[in-house]
């Protein structure tokens, strides 16, 4: 899991890209808090070939990353 | 002695992607009563550059104001490139630079040296334009901020604004793109050292050279690429000439690290705020979501935009190669149908 609320871009894409490439998961929960890190996370999620489902609580989103 | 100052580290965003939305900007004049007077040639209503007040058959007057908090971590680099920013919009204009003022904030821990590098940047770079700065204000801020206000001189009939463009023009631009998503990466390192370098040396170069080549031609419409994006930008040259601007992307000066990082999501906040402004005018056709997000990206000191009589687009061109980073031919104007004011095309895919 990487939890990146709080965090503006591009740290949470970093940190996501740090994960990916330490453990290579078939399966990653991104947790943010801005719209803009939504789409940011997104299109790295999908430069590395993982489809993405994203949920939004109270202007937290919770994104899940699947291979 | 090297400076250890990392002004960027004291800035929430950078460069023109603090710039406030044109949307929200729209909102925030929204009924405030505005006055006109025969003399004003270009007021705000019209979405330019900088205002226009004609003084005589001969002469107008061009004034512009411009400033940001730092793109660049060396003082003198930011002063520099700020100041390029500003004048900027009296080159987009047509006109030619005469006189700044500058405006500065400076965090009371600011190194005395640091401000004055940044201000010596400010100087060089107004000096370079042949125009003289004549005084200033400046106040303390917990984030450093820097700028000019400018003003220049016209000839009321060569004034360049950026709604002119007629049916048949052809449009040129004249910097590379990708700045607002190198100096976003920059910040966490992931530009090459080199590419940054360069990018730095593009925000310092003055538009004076472009403009002194494109006064010359039969030039409908000018405005500089900046804060709102290519897209942004021609979007308001669209919409301001009612018209249709057509535009091949492939001919379009794309820096291709800053291209690599909009694919990983490397993109600063502006380019989403460009987008939301001017998504719903532009057909993207079957351009990459990359792509896309490079013209929107926000520049900081970008190039100019030009629309020119079809007829003087081999000439200009030939002219324009010798004197600006990148001379691009990008696209035409068309008349507008009533639906999108922005077409993307590609070929090469």
């Amino acid at each position: 899991m990487v939890d990146a609320r709080g965090l503006s871009c591009p740290l949470p894409v970093v940190m996501v890209q740090k994960e990916v490439n330490k453990t290579a998961p078939d399966e990653l929960e991104v947790l943010v808090d801005a719209k803009v890190c939504v789409e940011n996370v997104t299109r790295f999620a999908a430069s590395c070939g993982y489809a993405v489902t994203v949920e939004e609580t109270d202007g937290e989103y919770k994104m899940i990353l699947k291979k | 002695m090297e400076n250890e100052i990392k002004l960027t580290k004291l800035a929430n965003c950078a460069g023109c992607g603090a710039k406030v939305g044109a949307g929200v900007l729209s909102q925030l004049l929204e009924g405030i009563r505005v006055h006109t007077d025969p003399k004003l040639l270009v007021g705000f209503d019209k979405s330019d550059d900088a205002s226009v007040y004609k003084i005589s058959e001969e002469l107008a007057l061009v004034q512009t104001v411009d400033f940001f908090p730092p793109i660049a971590d060396d003082p003198y680099t930011f002063g520099a490139i700020a100041a390029a920013n500003a004048l900027s919009d009296v080159y987009a204009m047509g006109g030619e630079p005469k006189l700044a003022l500058n405006i500065m904030a400076v965090p009371k821990n600011m190194p005395a040296e640091a401000v004055h590098e940044l201000l010596r940047g400010g100087y060089d770079k107004v000096y370079e334009a042949g125009a003289l700065i004549t005084g200033g204000h400046s106040i303390l801020d917990e984030e450093p901020k820097y700028g000019l206000a400018v003003t220049g001189f016209v000839h009321p009939d060569r004034l360049l604004t950026n709604s002119g463009a007629k049916p048949g023009d052809v449009l040129f631009l004249t910097k590379p793109l990708g700045i607002g998503i190198l100096t976003t990466a920059a910040k966490v390192e992931m530009v090459s050292a080199e590419t940054y370098a360069r990018a730095l040396r593009q925000m310092m170069t003055l538009n004076k050279s472009a403009r002194d080549v494109i006064v010359r031609y039969r030039v409908h419409a000018c405005t500089d690429v900046t804060g709102f994006g290519l897209l942004g930008h021609a979007c308001e040259m669209a919409q301001g000439s009612g018209a249709e601007l057509h535009i091949s992307v492939d001919a379009i000066d794309l820096i291709p690290e800053a291209l690599q990082l909009a694919t990983i999501g490397i993109l600063p906040e502006g380019m989403y705020r460009n987008r939301d402004f001017a998504a719903d005018h532009v057909d993207a056709g079957t351009v990459s979501l990359a792509k896309q997000d490079m013209l929107y990206d926000p520049q900081t000191s970008g190039g100019l935009l030009i629309a020119v009589h079809p007829e003087d687009a081999d000439a200009m061109y030939e002219e324009l190669k010798d004197a600006v980073l990148s001379a691009q031919r990008i696209g035409c104007v068309k008349e507008y149908r009533g639906g999108k004011h922005i077409y993307l095309e590609e070929t090469n895919e």
